[in-house]
C-alpha cells in the first residue's frame, strides 16, 4: 500500500477510495471487470461478425476466426429478400406496442384504483396482482392454448395482444402503483375542492406527475413482450403471424445444414431494434427493474 | 345520464370497481382461469381436438413412474441450484465491482445489462453457434492454447449438455442480479463504512458485517425471482437442445410442452405443469421467510 496516490478528496462520493493504490485497483477492479464485460458482450460480438463472414470462412478451421477477411451482405441479403424475416419482424413490432399499450392502459387506472381510491378491499386487489406477477407463462401454456382454440383464435396476432398483458398487466400495475404512491395527497385534494372529478384528476394531475413511471413501464413491457417466446411458439403455426424470436428458431434451421450466417444475421436484427430502444431509456428501464423488485 | 355519472365519480367502490373491470377482465379470463383449468386438465386424459374425461391421478401416478419425468424433475432441480447459485455469487461479485465509483458508471451499467434484455432465444441460437460440435470458437481458442486435443461435444454428451445450458443461463442471469444488487448497495450510507473502518475492521469483515447484513432483504426478493425465472425456463433449453441428448437436459417446462403440443397429451403436459408449483411456492417461501427473518434478527429493516 506504499504506492498510495495523493489524490485530493474533493467530493464525498469519492468515499476511501483513496486509500486503495492503484496498482491495487487495477488487479482488484478493472482485471475482474474485464472479464465480466468480455464474457457478456462475446455473444454479440460473435454474432455481427458471423453475419458478415462468407460461408468459406465460418467452416474453416483456418485463419483468425475473430475478424471478417472478406465482408459480404449474402446472409443479410438471404434473409431480407428469401424469408419471412420482414414479416417477422413487423408481427413483433405490432403485437409488441399494442399489447404494451393495452397493458399500460389496463394498469394506469387498475393502479390508480388500488392506491388512491382506496375501495373496499382494494388491498387485497393489491396483493392478488403481485401474485398474478409470479405465475410464470411455463405453467400457463397448455390451459391457454385451449382457450385460444375455443375462443377460435388460434393462428392470429391478436391471440399473442390478447394473453401477453398476463404478464405485462401485474408488473406494470405494481410499478405505477409505486409511483402513484409517491404522487402527494394533497393535489388531489386541492383538485377535488376546486370541483375537478376523479377522471380529470387522473389525466390532468396524476398522470403528468407519473410520467417517468410510464416510460418505465412502457419501456419495460415492450421488451418483455419483444421477448415472449413460449406463447408465441404455441398460439402460432403460419409462418407469416409468427414473431421474430419464433420465426428465427423455427424456421431458418432447415434440417441438419445449419446456415450460420442467416441465422446469426436474424439474431442481431432482432435484437438490434430492442437494444438501441433500451439505449435511449437505460435510467427508466433500470429504475423500473429495481423499482419492482425492491417495492 | 349525467347524475348517473356524477353520482359513480363519488362513489369509490363503483368508481374502484369501474378502473378495475379492464385489468379484471383480461386477467380473469387469461390467468386465473387458465390456472385452474390448468389443474383441472391434470386430471384429465384430454388429448388435441377432442375434450378428456376425468382420470383422477392416473397422469400423476403415471409420471411418477416415468423414468423421463423423473430425470426431467432431477434436471430441474439440477439446473436450478447450480445456476442459482453461481448467478448470486458472479452478480454479487460484479455488483460489487460496478459500486466501485468507477469512470463511465452509468455506461458500463447500461451495457452489462444487455444479455437481460436481448430475446434469449436470440441469444441462445448465439450460443448454440458457440457450442457447435465442429466449428465452436470455445473448441478452437482452447486447442491453439494447446489445453486440449479434440473439439469438444459441448451438446452431444449429455453431462456436457447440462453444463454448456447452465453456462448460459448464469450468462444470461448474472446482470439482472447484478443490477438489482448494485441498486440494493447504493442505498447503504458510506457513512458506516467509514464508521467500519475507524474501528479497525478489515474489507471482509466489513463486506461481512456492513454489507451482507443490510443487503439481505434485497439478496432476498432477487433470489427468489432468479429461482423463479430459472425453474421454469424454457427458451434457453428449447433452441439450445430441445431436451436432449437422451433427454438429459429436459426441464420440466420443456418436457411438458413436448408432451402437450408436439405429442398431444393435453393431459399429460399440463400434470407436468401442475407438478411445479408446489416447487415454487417452497422455493418462494423459503427464500421469503428464510432470508426474511435473518434480516430482522441482525437488525434489517422489517419491510
Amino acid at each position: 500500500m506504499n504506492a498510495s496516490v495523493a489524490q485530493p478528496v474533493t467530493t464525498d462520493t469519492q468515499g476511501m477510495n483513496y486509500l486503495v493504490s492503484v496498482p491495487r485497483r487495477i488487479v482488484t477492479v478493472w482485471l475482474p471487470l474485464t472479464a465480466f464485460l468480455i464474457v457478456l458482450l462475446f455473444p454479440f460480438y460473435w454474432m455481427a461478425i458471423t453475419t458478415f463472414k462468407p460461408n468459406e470462412e465460418l467452416l474453416s478451421r483456418e485463419g483468425n476466426p475473430f475478424w471478417v477477411q472478406h465482408p459480404t451482405f449474402a446472409h443479410i441479403h438471404k434473409l431480407l429478400f428469401e424469408t419471412a424475416y420482414p414479416d417477422w419482424l413487423w408481427n413483433t413490432v405490432l403485437v409488441s406496442v399494442v399489447s404494451t399499450f393495452l397493458s399500460i392502459v389496463c394498469s394506469v387506472l387498475a393502479a390508480y384504483a388500488i392506491e388512491r381510491l382506496r375501495f373496499r378491499g382494494s388491498r387485497y386487489v393489491g396483493m392478488s396482482i403481485f401474485l398474478a406477477y409470479l405465475v410464470p407463462p411455463s405453467i400457463l401454456f397448455i390451459p391457454l392454448a385451449t382457450i385460444i382454440y375455443k375462443l377460435d383464435l388460434f393462428d392470429t396476432r391478436l391471440a399473442l395482444i390478447l394473453t401477453y398483458p398476463t404478464f405485462l398487466i401485474p408488473f406494470c400495475t405494481w410499478l405505477l402503483m409505486g409511483y402513484f404512491k409517491s404522487i402527494p395527497l394533497e393535489l388531489e385534494e386541492c383538485a377535488l375542492i376546486d370541483g375537478a372529478n376523479r377522471w380529470q384528476i387522473l389525466v390532468r394531475i396524476v398522470l403528468p406527475l407519473a410520467v417517468p413511471g410510464l416510460i418505465s413501464a412502457g419501456i419495460f413491457a415492450f421488451t418483455l413482450s419483444w421477448n415472449e417466446f413460449i406463447y408465441a411458439l404455441t398460439f402460432v403455426s403460419s409462418s407469416e403471424v409468427k414473431t421474430v424470436p419464433v420465426g428465427v428458431v423455427t424456421e431458418l434451421v432447415e434440417g441438419d445444414v445449419y446456415h450460420w450466417g442467416s441465422l446469426m444475421a436474424g439474431a442481431l436484427f432482432g435484437s438490434l431494434p430492442v437494444a438501441i430502444l433500451y439505449s435511449f431509456f437505460v435510467e427508466y428501464y433500470v429504475s423500473g427493474l429495481t423499482g419492482a423488485v425492491k417495492e | 345520464m349525467a347524475t348517473f355519472i356524477n353520482r359513480l365519480q363519488d362513489n369509490r367502490n363503483a368508481l374502484g370497481l369501474l378502473f378495475l373491470a379492464p385489468t379484471a377482465v383480461l386477467l380473469v379470463l387469461f390467468l386465473t382461469y387458465p390456472l385452474g383449468l390448468g389443474t383441472w386438465l391434470g386430471f384429465t386424459d384430454s388429448k388435441i381436438g377432442r375434450g378428456g374425461a376425468f382420470i383422477g391421478l392416473e397422469n400423476y401416478e403415471f409420471l411418477w413412474g416415468d423414468s423421463v419425468t423423473r430425470l426431467a424433475l432431477f434436471n430441474t432441480i439440477f439446473y436450478t441450484v447450480v445456476a442459482s447459485v453461481i448467478k448470486f455469487g458472479l452478480g454479487l461479485w460484479l455488483a460489487l465491482l460496478l459500486n466501485k465509483h468507477l469512470p463511465f458508471k452509468a455506461f458500463l451499467r447500461a451495457i452489462v445489462l444487455l444479455p437481460f434484455i436481448v430475446p434469449t432465444a436470440l441469444s441462445a441460437i448465439a450460443f448454440w453457434w458457440i457450442y457447435d460440435s465442429q466449428f465452436s470458437i470455445i473448441s478452437w481458442a482452447l486447442q491453439r492454447m494447446g489445453l486440449i486435443n479434440g473439439y469438444i461435444d459441448f451438446l452431444g454428451d449429455p453431462w456436457n449438455a447440462r453444463f454448456s445450458t447452465i453456462a448460459a443461463n448464469i450468462w444470461r442471469g448474472v446482470p439482472f442480479v447484478a443490477i438489482t444488487l448494485l441498486a440494493g448497495l447504493q442505498t447503504i450510507s458510506p457513512s458506516y463504512y467509514e464508521a467500519a473502518s475507524l474501528d479497525g475492521a478489515s474489507p471482509s469483515q466489513q463486506f461481512r458485517y456492513v454489507t451482507l447484513p443490510l443487503l439481505t432483504p434485497i439478496i432476498a426478493v432477487v433470489m427468489t425471482f432468479s429461482v423463479l425465472f430459472t425453474f421454469t425456463d424454457f427458451q434457453l433449453i428449447y433452441v439450445l437442445t430441445r431436451g436432449g441428448p437422451l433427454n438429459a437436459t429436459h426441464l420440466m417446462a420443456t418436457l411438458s410442452f413436448q408432451r402437450a403440443i408436439p405429442g398431444g397429451s393435453l393431459g399429460e403436459g399440463a400434470a407436468i405443469a401442475t407438478a411445479m408449483v408446489p416447487f415454487l411456492i417452497a422455493a418462494i417461501l423459503f427464500s421469503y421467510f428464510g432470508l426474511q427473518r435473518r434480516a430482522w434478527q441482525q437488525g434489517g429493516k422489517d419491510t
